[in-house]
């Protein structure tokens, strides 16, 4: 293989991208020279196991992506804002859709929501780490490698360009050669690993580590969507690790699974990818319920409305979001029957959804409403996620869905969901728990113009598109026609709009760095749950006594009674575990295995395999116990973090 | 229950090896969905053999029984080496593990064997769709056997160098809830794989 | 410790000799019997699910009241296998037989 097959050529924007992360990477590496922080960056966050570590560097990670994909976006935008724009040509266009959907979601999505549930879920519930840190670093570097696996391709190699969903034929060894799609499926695959193993642990950790006396429905509701959320990725994400090996067998080792050859199926694929691919919607909303649950609680100054029914709600959301996947592929071909027992399921889900909502609704009536930035987030997202969610009842229908089928109608459903749901949920999430990554909240006023540019960009860019899509705009078209240029011009704007505000966020950032309070108790807004009864910055045990739990509203509780997470009568040595390499080195190791298989290198996949295998073997016979903090050192660590 | 610490075997007995254990459980639900996915694989590509031949030309009853006794009775061993360890008796336990891996090898040798064989009459993993998703399936298995004895043989390793521990019995009892669990997985192979498709 | 368990695994050598009748059983029906194809594939699923039965609670303790796991291990391999008969009957209902 020669140089010019290993990188892309002959694109001006991918040479731009290749000049800028080579700058880029270069000023880190010199940054960290200059100031001598590569031990630094070692010892305090490569070989960390300290869930709110994790937790931030999945935070950066996911911002990152944030941007990578919303500069995908913009892309879009501007090539379909006039007909016969010449701005990207049809490849790089179905290379960008592409991993914007894939980006978006699995990059995205996900880890920012799991980096919330990393710093916030322990501290919720009262614990001192996860049930498994070493798996929890694991896990965080299984996501960071798959998604660079993903990442460089567009630089090495050439992007997927099969749609996020990957659909076979397309997707196949015969209709797309080279290392694209390879890219794709075991940058996937990678990070889904990752995300199993964050399920499995979030759920011990939340079924074995509650404060005493926390009973399952005293739980906080955030907790309790990332309890829901734990079961839906333990259950769904097999089945993506079974589809993305099936096709990857398919195209490097020959088999005839999604082939149009050999009798295969390849609308199989379809069926399991979204097997796992409905649960994965409500793997990235259900986690946003609990954060607009929280924020909503907090500053309408209110016990939740209705928490028992909000929680029996998401259990059958989760249900029933196993039984609901056809709808995906309606127009497929399955008959009458099929299709009208999926839609029948489908519009069931509206059920519980509704109940959230009046809940949210019955929490804030005649509440003091206090309007912060997350807060803002909150109130925005409840009418735009009703738009979303009810295009989604239309879409459920079968019969109208053929119709509605890939169409712009069905992106502007998804866009409406999922950016007002998750991102919005993301953002306010952020913002709510900052003081407690970060010890100093985010500037209001840059908070509440990033809100405004972003809200009201997003419903320029989506609201449009719905009626683009009645009008019979295809989705995954490059060029659009004449008679929708006007919405589609509008649509740019809006998007340039979101942009705008996602900008004005990350200055905010900055900004507030250097500018911003400090935060002196702990308890920045007045909260609820417990992990406002903590010192902010968090000590790395979290709580120096873990609080007795005696009803909803845990906080709440313990300040009537004027009690705290520093009792000096209670003090005992914390047993902790230590940091540790291994899980970066594993991952990396697993990151060059999968990067080799993409070019199908066996003999190096092979090699690199067996290192992965030599590093479970070294934490088999590791016998790290761990060290015990001592209660001299709480002491002094409380005292001056309480100021007493 | 007052003397409950006496009475709780070893691998109960701190937190974390009570979490370890709860946490395999999980991992063990989500490999019954992993394994249920490649059954449904097999099942809608049933009858898809294209020009390959078909299952019930090559399907055999006595190798496949063979390999089920084998799994059956090393399931049945690795079932005693707890019990074993539950006595505790280092030696017991290691000589019942050395034995359940040797029914474990025999087992993957006669995989070996039929994979060897189906591929000379004309079946292979790249003949049709249906003979994939065997391949992948059974192969799937296959490799968590070979995954098991490997992990096996480390623990053994440490039983001989630490015996019975806290750590080890806790090591020891996950592994074997995972070689049940494979046998668990076989049953359903052996039933749905082998003998329907000698039935149809 | 060791005075508190039983000498004799019995739990394990009933479970043991119930698997290899249970196998008998699946193989006679299957290939030994007059049955119907569509008895035959009822009746040895069934023997497969009985038989994983007892794998999980002779030989895996899944019911160990001293895990202090509670319900929590069934709980989780009852639903993992109601995921399954989901995504098995599913797939087959959707691609094949409503096709």
């Amino acid at each position: 293989m020669s140089l010019d097959e290993f990188f892309v050529t002959g694109e001006p924007l991918i040479y731009a991208g290749m000049v800028a992360i080579v700058l880029v990477t270069s000023a880190i590496i010199f940054l960290l020279t200059y100031f001598k922080k590569w031990g630094w960056l070692w010892r305090e966050w490569l070989t960390t196991v300290d869930h709110k570590k994790i937790g931030i560097m999945y935070i950066l990670s996911a911002l990152a992506m944030l941007f990578r994909g919303g500069a995908d976006a913009l892309m879009m935008r501007v090539q379909l804002a006039f007909p016969d724009l010449n701005f990207l040509n049809t490849q790089h266009y179905n290379e960008i859709f592409t991993t914007h959907g894939t980006v978006m979601i699995i990059f995205m999505a996900m880890p920012f929501l799991i980096g919330l549930m990393n710093i916030v879920v322990p501290l919720q519930i009262g614990a001192r780490d996860f049930a498994f840190p070493y798996v929890n670093a694991l896990s965080f570097w299984s996501f960071f490698f798959g998604a660079l696996l993903f990442n460089i391709s567009f630089v090495i190699g050439g992007s997927p360009d099969a749609g996020w969903t990957s659909y076979t034929p397309l997707a196949g060894a015969a209709m797309s050669p080279g290392p694209g799609q390879n890219f794709y499926l075991l940058g996937l695959q990678l990070s889904g690993i990752g995300t199993l193993a964050t399920g499995i642990n979030l759920m011990v950790t939340i079924l074995k580590m509650r404060a005493p006396g926390m009973k399952l429905f005293q739980m906080p509701i955030f907790t309790w969507s990332t309890l829901v959320t734990s079961f839906i990725i333990i259950f769904a994400f097999p089945i993506l690790t079974v589809a993305l090996a099936l096709m990857t067998i398919d195209r490097i080792f020959g088999s005839q699974f999604f082939t149009l050859t050999g009798e295969g199926l390849p609308m199989m694929w379809a069926n399991l990818f979204w097997m796992w691919g409905h649960p994965e919607v409500y793997i990235v909303i259900l986690p946003a319920f609990g954060i607009f649950s929280e924020v909503i609680a907090t500053f309408a100054k209110k016990q939740l409305f209705g928490y028992k029914a909000m929680v029996w709600s998401m259990i059958l959301i989760a249900a029933l979001s196993f039984l609901v996947w056809v709808h995906h592929f309606f127009t497929m071909g399955a008959g009458a029957f099929v299709n009208s027992v999926f839609s029948v399921s489908t519009m069931l889900i509206a059920v519980p959804t509704g109940v959230k909502i009046f809940n949210w609704l019955g929490t804030l009536y005649k509440s003091k409403i206090q309007f912060t930035t997350p807060m803002l987030w909150a109130l925005a997202f409840i009418p735009s996620f009703v738009i979303g969610g009810v295009t989604g009842v239309m879409l459920g229908m079968a019969a109208a869905d053929y119709q509605f089928h890939n169409s712009y109608f069905l992106v502007a459903h998804f866009h409406y969901v999922l950016i007002a749901g998750t991102v919005f949920a993301c953002f306010a999430g952020l913002e709510y728990w900052y003081p407690k990554m970060f010890n100093h909240k985010l500037n209001e006023k840059f908070g509440k113009l990033s809100f405004w540019l972003f809200v009201i960009g997003f419903h320029v860019t989506f609201f449009p598109q719905y009626f683009l899509g009645l009008d019979g705009m295809p989705r995954r078209i490059f060029d659009i026609g004449p008679e929708w240029f006007t919405l589609n011009f509008i649509s740019t704007i809006g998007a340039f709009g979101m942009g705008l505000g996602f900008a004005v966020f990350v200055f905010n950032i900055y900004y507030s760095y250097r500018t911003s309070q400090r935060e002196t108790t702990g308890d920045s807004w007045d909260g609820r749950t417990l992990e406002w009864a903590t010192p902010t910055p968090v000590p790395h045990y979290n709580f120096a006594t873990q609080p007795t739990i005696r009803g909803l509203d845990a906080f709440v509780e313990m300040k009537k009674h004027n009690e705290s997470t520093f009792d000096e009568s209670k003090l005992e040595p914390i047993h902790m575990p230590n940091n540790t390499g291994q899980p970066f080195i594993m991952m990396a190791l697993l990151f060059m295995s999968s990067f080799a298989l993409v070019f199908e290198w066996m003999t190096l996949a092979i090699l690199f395999l067996v290192g992965v295998i030599v590093m479970m073997v070294v934490r088999s016979f590791d016998e790290d116990e761990g060290h015990h903090v001592e209660v001299e050192e709480i002491k002094t660590t409380e005292r001056q973090l309480r100021g007493l | 229950m007052q003397s409950n610490v006496k009475h709780t075997p070893l691998e109960y007995q701190t937190e974390h090896n009570q979490m370890s254990i709860l946490g395999f459980w999980i991992f063990l639900a989500a490999e019954v969905v992993l394994f249920s996915t490649l059954f449904a694989t097999y099942a809608v590509l049933f009858g898809r053999t294209a020009n390959a031949p078909l299952p019930s030309e090559l399907f055999g009853i006595e190798i496949v029984l063979i390999m089920t006794v084998l799994l059956l009775t090393s399931s049945f061993t690795c079932g005693i080496a707890i019990h074993q360890m539950r006595h505790g008796s280092n030696s017991g336990l290691i000589t019942w593990l050395i034995i359940t891996l040797v029914l474990g090898l025999g087992f993957l040798g006669f995989e070996i064997y039929e994979f060897i064989h189906y591929s000379h009459e004309g079946a292979t993993l790249s003949s049709s769709a249906f003979w994939s998703s065997f391949y992948v399936l059974a192969g799937t298995h296959g490799l968590h056997v070979t995954l098991g004895i490997g992990w096996a043989i480390l623990l053994i390793i440490q039983l001989y160098k630490k015996g019975i521990t806290a750590v080890t019995s806790r090591k020891v009892f996950i592994i074997s809830l995972y070689w049940h669990f494979l046998d668990v997985i076989w049953i359903f192979i052996f039933t749905s794989v082998y003998l329907i498709g000698m039935v149809i | 410790m060791s005075n508190q368990v039983k000498k004799v695994p019995t739990q394990h050598i009933v479970g043991f000799v119930l698997s290899l009748v249970l196998t008998a059983l699946a193989v006679w029906t299957a290939l030994g019997s007059d049955l119907s194809t569509a008895w035959i594939i009822t009746i040895i699923m069934l023997l497969a699910v009985i038989q994983a039965g007892i794998q999980l609670v002779m030989f895996m303790h899944i019911v160990e009241p001293e895990s202090q796991n509670g319900h929590v291990p069934w709980n989780m391999i009852f639903h993992g296998f109601v995921t399954a008969a989901i995504v098995v009957v599913g797939s087959l209902f959707v691609m094949v037989y409503g096709f």
